[in-house]
């Protein structure tokens, strides 16, 4: 069957996390990349954002995007996500075309920004449960309140987000982002807005993320964090990819002096 | 076959999103105690001023209180629905729905269903109030097919433009110029309809088809379109 | 001052290379010569060719104007539609350009439509303004064509205004045929004072002045959109240039 129908049927079916992994077992055995753009071009009005991204992000491994702000991150993130379409370019998630086949790739695709996506007067269960109906999840309840406990907020699962703390919202969006057992998450400068506690929790939910072979996409400003968390480092200046390089042959020294030529 | 069982599965995941969204809608509404009482107080209040306005006597009673009505009716929807335009000014809170793999027609739908029901429940008050008011001699039931069809027809056009209005600087005088043109057909039409309810006379033009059709083809445009319009 | 001419010099291949060449310099000396030479042609004929109307007397003539003004003003927005369909399916700017043209000559014919069928009423019926089912669908178009060139203001040079303006004129394109409908229906019910000429019995001379008059103002219409266009496409450029610098 075709990768669209693959994937469309499987969401269809059923959600779970044993038919994510035969979506996966399917997807690895074809070696699809996880990400693969050429040459995506995005203009805000007449202000050119991207001028030409070529990238590409193997399934199961990860990829830190550094730049300086306004360098067009959150942008790229953003058109992967299915906020906003590419001026030009081929993008593709796990094979899927992102401007013919977008609802395919938003239901495999989890984002994590700086603001939550969530909505304030509603419980944070209620929340979950609205994108668990949103993105067709099985047993969203079970699911919903599992992930609630992972992220340490299973007390505070009747309270209003807009109730919450910075820290506490923050991790809610995170239990949003994972619902769906997205194939490749997206994140946003991931260690702002968490306390220690909420940190903690995170990285074992990254771990497990990436053991069962699904891929990351995140921006960061803290170079020890690009390197330790990920396997590529490429860097972002001008709405180009001016630099990419695996983070195993990468020294912190290094990285920081290419990283002061590049953003400056 | 497979794909019979797939356009019903897809249909079935569409209308649940409609669902949804529109469930939450109303949750929403519910707890932020917005603005149903004073949607409610503008139109009645509209409907006396009319009847200090126009001097009201029994022959021209026939001409005037349907205008009243539906003049009511039309502002009270777009002042009411302003309350749409302050909560999504950016295209931020619009992101929270854009993210989900829903189709931006559903996202419509249920917009437009929330909408009407928030007008709705204005016109459940405000039609004995008129009726009343008025001293007219028609049952509230006959006026129900004319004022739900009118105000989806409005509705319609409103939910549309509202979602373009938001993002600009002058939203709350800029919507009511997009939408008045558009809703003329509508106006026009079911200020006539109430007319034959009171005052009924033959050789008619066929009103209600003309708002029927208003209806569905707006509908339609709409749902097509509003992708154009939502999206980045 | 390195870096920022290198970027210049990189966006001027690319696109503003295709906006400097489109220049229709030639496009616009013919419809230019063209409709001068239409309009001097048919302003002769609607005062000295046309035969003196029996009832209304010269006032009669306004309709060799009022009717061509009308027809370009209706078939300007009907442009501004089909310019905003193309739009988005190709998403070529050019054609959001073409509509931003159509919309601001529109609006100016309508109003001169207006005008027109104000003057000729008055003198025809004595009234500045009548319920005739042509004027108010005219006066309900004016409006649209205000309310697309607000909505595009506000809204600035973002593609988001393209196709904000796009649907607007769909949504308008579609509805002016029912609202013609509609009030004519209702006029009906309120039988006032009809601008226009009937059907009927029109002498050759007449119809003769009445088609070249259509055919110069729908070649100044070209003209004017020629013009305008390249205006459109002129700012664009600058903005464009303006957000590179800054």
């Amino acid at each position: 069957m075709s990768r669209q129908t693959a994937v469309g049927a499987g969401f269809i079916a059923s959600n779970t996390m044993v038919d994510t992994v035969s979506r996966r077992e399917a997807s690895e055995a074809m070696q699809i990349p996880a990400v693969e753009i050429h040459n995506l071009k995005k203009s805000y009005g007449l202000k050119p954002v991207l001028r030409r991204i070529d990238l590409t992000l193997q399934q199961g491994k990860r990829m830190a995007l550094l730049g300086a702000n306004g360098a067009g991150k959150t942008t790229l993130l953003r058109i992967l996500a299915g906020l906003a379409k590419p001026g030009a370019g081929t993008t593709a998630v796990e094979g899927l075309d992102i401007v013919r086949d977008a609802q395919l790739v938003r239901r495999i695709v989890g984002f994590v920004a700086h603001q939550p996506y969530l909505y304030e007067e509603l419980t944070a269960l209620e929340n979950l449960l609205f994108f668990g109906r949103m993105y067709n999840v099985e047993h969203a309840k079970e699911r919903a309140h599992e992930l609630l406990r992972r992220v340490g907020m299973e007390r505070r699962v009747q309270e209003r987000v807009g109730t919450l703390s910075r820290g506490q919202v923050q991790r809610i969006a995170w239990a949003r982002a994972l619902l769906h057992s997205p194939r490749l998450l997206l994140l946003d400068e991931p260690d702002t807005g968490l306390d220690q506690e909420g940190a903690e929790l995170i990285e074992a939910l990254l771990a497990e993320h990436t053991m069962r072979g699904d891929s990351i996409l995140f921006t960061t400003h803290q170079l020890e964090r690009a390197l330790q968390l990920g396997d590529t480092i490429s860097m972002l200046s001008g709405g180009r990819i001016v630099y990419q390089q695996e983070a195993s042959t990468l020294l912190l020294d290094e990285l920081r002096q290419k990283y002061q030529e590049v953003v400056r | 076959m497979r794909a019979v069982r797939e356009v019903g599965a897809d249909a079935c995941i569409f209308f649940i999103q409609v669902g949804a969204i529109l469930w939450k809608d109303i949750r929403y509404e519910l707890r932020s105690k917005q603005t149903w009482l004073g949607m409610g107080m503008f139109a009645l209040l509209v409907l006396v001023i009319f009847n200090f306005t126009f001097d009201l006597r029994v022959d021209n009673k026939v001409a005037v209180a349907p205008g009243a009505l539906w003049v009511a009716f039309i502002f009270a929807s777009l002042l009411g629905l302003s309350r749409t335009l302050a909560a999504e000014r950016e295209q931020g809170p619009m992101d929270r729905l854009l993210l989900c793999p829903v189709d931006r027609k559903a996202i419509y739908l249920a917009k437009l269903l929330g909408n009407l029901l928030f007008i709705a429940v204005v016109e459940i008050v405000a039609l004995p109030v008129f009726v009343a008011l008025f001293d007219v001699p028609i049952f509230i039931g006959q006026l129900l097919p004319v004022v739900l069809l009118g105000t989806l027809g409005i509705a319609t056009i409103i939910t549309l433009f509202s979602v373009i209005a938001a993002t600009t600087r002058a939203r709350e005088l800029l919507l009511p110029l997009l939408v008045f043109p558009l809703i003329v057909p509508i106006v026009i039409g079911a200020v006539r309809m109430t007319q034959l309810l009171m005052a009924p006379a033959a050789n008619e033009p066929p009103w209600l088809g003309l708002i029927i059709a208003f209806d569905v083809i707006f509908l339609s445009i709409s749902m097509l379109v509003f992708q154009y319009v939502v999206e980045e | 001052m390195a870096v920022t001419k290198q970027e210049t010099s990189v966006e001027h291949q690319g696109s503003t290379g295709k906006l400097e060449r489109q220049g229709f310099p030639i496009a616009s000396l013919i419809l230019g010569t063209l409709s001068s030479i239409g309009i001097l042609t048919a302003i002769w004929m609607i005062f000295l060719y046309a035969p003196l109307d029996a009832v209304e007397g010269p006032p009669q003539r306004i309709f060799y104007f009022h009717v061509p003004i009308a027809w370009v003003g209706m078939l300007s927005f009907c442009i501004l539609a089909v310019a905003g369909i193309i739009y988005i399916i190709t998403k070529d700017e050019r054609w959001d350009w073409l509509a931003r043209a159509s919309a601001e000559i529109g609006l100016v014919f309508i109003t001169f439509v207006l005008i027109t069928g104000s003057i000729w009423g008055r003198t025809t019926w004595g009234t500045w303004w009548t319920w005739d089912p042509k004027l108010t669908a005219s006066l309900i178009l004016w409006f649209m064509y205000v309310g697309y060139i607000m909505l595009r203001s506000y809204m600035g040079r973002a593609t988001s205004s393209a196709y904000a303006g796009a649907v607007l004129a769909i949504v308008g394109v579609v509805d002016v045929p029912i609202i013609y409908l509609s009030v004519q229906w209702w006029r009906g019910l309120h039988p006032s004072a009809e601008v226009g000429v009937p059907q009927s019995a029109l002498p050759p001379s007449v119809v003769l002045t009445l088609m070249v008059s259509l055919v110069s103002f729908t070649l100044l219409y070209s003209f004017l959109m020629v013009q305008v266009y390249q205006l459109q496409r002129l700012q664009a450029l600058a903005q464009r240039l303006r957000a590179i610098v800054e």
